[in-house]
């Protein structure tokens, strides 16, 4: 558990990329999960909790012989996926933010959205290649 | 932690930057430097990107704010050494299309002169 501070977006990272590598992933993967990790953090803290230091980031690491699944969730007032711009839209190429998601969901094998009660939840998934 | 040191080259500014692009110190060090280049006039600016071992989303888009700064003062922002996976990033995200990437910094010099 985070408190919502931009340094611990550095924590999470680094917490993601250590069970990465006890998972057996190798270099590039646990670099891919950690960015992944990373993203998703930054939104809970910023986006999700608005920075409020009394709202915590929840972050749960599961390894199982498949691989591995990574819980994000904050405690602000969730969050409408479809709104979501395609960072990849010509229009959109320039934007200055809007990337986060995007590239977690590119580094992971699968990226869920899930909006509770009080906050959001992000279920990452990235799978052990046989 | 950022490093970011900046020399002038047959009228190009490179900017030397290595270590880590991320939300907070590192990319708000990037802005500043290209706006105080902006405000001395410095116009043609090549971001050397080959001792940065990280960059994430946030620091992406402060690449990308650079380069519509520049450009908005009717200046160009090139890259130059991108390593494997900043390369990576810019494929992914379809950056590689708005950047002017090069790997050689004698070719990448002489390329704002031909422009």
């Amino acid at each position: 558990m985070l408190e919502s501070r931009i340094e611990n977006v550095d924590r999470a990272e680094a917490a993601a990329e250590e069970v990465a590598r006890a998972a057996g992933f190798d270099v590039d993967e646990q670099h891919h999960i950690a960015m992944a990790v990373r993203e998703i953090t930054v939104n809970a803290i910023t986006h999700g909790n608005q920075l409020d230091a009394a709202k915590k980031v929840h972050l749960d690491f599961s390894i199982s012989p498949a691989g591995l699944i990574i819980e994000v969730r904050d405690e602000g007032r969730g969050f409408d996926a479809s709104k979501l711009p395609d960072p990849l839209a010509p229009d959109n190429l320039l934007r200055q933010s809007g990337r986060g998601i995007f590239l977690a969901r590119a580094f992971m094998d699968e990226l869920d959205l899930k909006n509770l009660r009080h906050g959001l939840e992000v279920r990452m998934a990235k799978r052990k290649r046989r | 932690m950022i490093k970011m040191t900046s020399r002038r080259v047959d009228g190009v500014t490179i900017l030397d930057i290595g270590g880590r692009i991320t939300l907070g110190e590192g990319s708000t060090q990037l802005r500043d430097s290209i706006r105080q280049l902006l405000a001395a006039g410095e116009k043609r600016i090549l971001v050397n990107l080959g001792e940065v071992s990280y960059i994430d989303s946030s620091g992406l888009g402060e690449l990308v704010s650079a380069f519509t700064a520049v450009r908005a003062e009717g200046g160009e922002l090139k890259l130059l050494n991108l390593t494997r996976k900043v390369h990576d990033l810019l494929q992914i995200t379809k950056l590689y299309t708005v950047f002017d990437v090069h790997d050689d910094e004698t070719s990448a010099i002489a390329s704002f002169a031909a422009a």
